[in-house]
């Protein structure tokens, strides 16, 4: 069965056509990176699965379940994380308090719990020595570490990425992929909208190319960067690997 | 009639100085009970502007528009003479205290969607992707985070209610200016003019002074800090 489920989904921003019929499974435990260039829906795609984005028309699907916006609260908190390109960590809450706020207060974990499952998290993401500083006092590179941390603290099997490495100095964005490379050995379902080709060829099970809200094409990176079939994609990729 | 510097004039409202701080006590009395009706109706419909949905803002801004559009005098008549021609008139006191906080209420309603809308956008939906709903969005993630821009803007609504209390003169309130002004105008207590408006200005001034005083030093002091954070390591934006 499939994890994440995108059935006919259609979005429209007052009369702009963004998702056109997006159709899209991604089984579980499947890591599945978003191409495609800039406006073509990748985010809007995304959003969806844990409707941030409300679909115009058509259905979601989250782990046999369809989403809709009086279960989203109680479906998004059981099995979806995000982290945005952005970060946004909450600036008024330690690196601790931001990863322990969910579980404790969602998750029904105790205060011990939730501490102990962060700093195993902060571990991972190699960041266990700033659990008591405040967000904005760390880099880019790092906020973002400790955003995923925060994803992985309430465990869902999904975890929703919308180019995590964009905001990013390029001296930073490997130790962020590094912890993404880290995670995708483990069973969660990832969807990724990156341009980090690198990284789709090394993590990915399956690229997908969107093209003016539509899915263009879709198979292995092997496929992507050995013999795209559509020029779309040729183009795109012989803008982004240089 | 007593001049300026006249010291009977100003023996006269010491002997009266109980009038004074009566008006003084029922000012205090008016704006609190006001205050608190003008925060309930400010998170209302400050929460309602930033809901998102159309037909909630529109009714936030209509009753912000209307208000604020109008004289907070004529708001107090009508409200008095609605009330007292239905038939069951509550008073000055409680008019006075309906009318205030109604009006307040919408300076207030302002301050707090403005506060709202300071958090970036990002926040609600770092909290909504967690599985926050709209209460535990804006307890732990929100309003934490505008309430310092809330705050000193607030205070400044406060300052602006306690001496719009003085409105209740026309629908002869006992507030301290309405005192003040039947002080003046008293048969017995009569004539001390200039002396009396200066007493009572003075005493409205002793209470707002410090507070507008302690809101724009509070404002300064925010934005310094905000300007030190940026300056020290905010992220880089894309
Ligand atoms: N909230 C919104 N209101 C109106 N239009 C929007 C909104 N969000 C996105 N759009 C539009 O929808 C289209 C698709 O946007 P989306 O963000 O999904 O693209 P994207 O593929 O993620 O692009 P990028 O690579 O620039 O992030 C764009 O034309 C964008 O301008
Ligand atoms: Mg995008």
């Amino acid at each position: 069965m499939a994890m994440i489920k995108l059935e006919n989904v259609n979005k429209y921003f007052g009369d702009l056509h963004v998702l056109k019929d997006v159709n899209l499974e991604v089984s579980e435990g499947e890591k599945l990176v978003i191409i495609g260039p800039s406006g073509s829906g990748k985010s809007t795609t995304v959003r969806c699965m844990n409707f941030l984005e409300k679909p115009s028309s058509g259905h979601v699907y989250i782990d046999g379940q369809e989403l809709t916006s009086k279960n989203k609260t109680k479906v998004v908190r059981d099995s979806t994380s995000m982290v945005f390109q952005q970060f946004n960590l909450y600036p008024h809450m330690t690196v601790l308090k931001n990863l322990t706020l969910a579980p404790t207060k969602l998750h029904h974990k105790s205060k011990k719990e939730a501490e102990e499952l962060a700093y195993h998290y902060l571990d991972i993401v190699g960041l266990k020595d700033k659990a008591d500083v405040y967000p904005t006092t760390l880099s880019g590179g790092q906020q973002q570490r400790i955003a995923i941390a925060r994803a992985l603290c309430s465990q869902s099997k999904i975890i929703l990425f919308d180019e995590p490495t964009s905001a990013l100095d390029p001296e930073t964005i490997q130790e962020v992929l590094d912890v993404m490379i880290k995670l995708a050995k483990e069973n969660i379902t990832m969807v990724v909208v990156t341009h980090e080709m690198g990284f789709a060829r090394q993590v990915a099970d399956r690229v997908v190319f969107m093209a003016d809200g539509q899915i263009i094409e879709s198979g292995t990176p092997e496929h992507f960067f050995t013999n795209p079939e559509s020029d779309r994609v040729k183009q795109f990729l012989g803008k982004i690997i240089r | 009639m007593s001049g300026l510097f006249s010291p009977r004039a100003w023996n006269k409202i010491w002997i009266y100085r109980g009038t004074f701080l009566l008006g003084l006590l029922n000012t205090l009395k008016t704006a609190l009970v006001a205050l608190l009706l003008a925060l309930a109706l400010g998170i209302i419909f400050g929460l309602l502007a930033t809901s998102g949905k159309k037909v909630l803002k529109a009714i936030s801004r209509v009753y912000v528009e209307v208000i604020q559009n109008t004289p907070v005098l004529l708001q107090m008549c009508f409200l008095y003479y609605a009330l007292a021609f239905s038939g069951h008139s509550p008073g000055i006191i409680v008019t006075g205290i309906l009318a205030l906080g109604i009006y307040t209420g919408a300076y207030m309603a302002e301050v707090i969607r403005a506060g709202i809308e300071s958090v970036p956008k990002g926040q609600f939906e770092a909290a909504q992707s967690q599985g926050f709903g709209y209460v535990g969005q804006m307890y732990y993630i929100i309003i934490p985070q505008s309430i310092k821009v809330i705050l000193p803007p607030m205070t400044n609504v406060i300052v602006n209610m306690i001496k719009n209390t003085s409105c209740l003169y026309i629908v002869g309130g006992a507030d301290l200016l309405s005192l003040t002004y039947s002080f003046v105008t008293g048969e017995n207590t009569g004539g001390s003019y200039a002396p009396a408006y200066i007493v009572c200005g003075a005493i409205f001034f002793i209470i707002c002074f410090p507070l507008s005083t302690f809101a724009s030093m509070w404002e300064t002091s925010l934005k310094k800090r905000e300007q030190k954070a940026f300056q020290s390591g905010a992220p880089k934006e894309a």
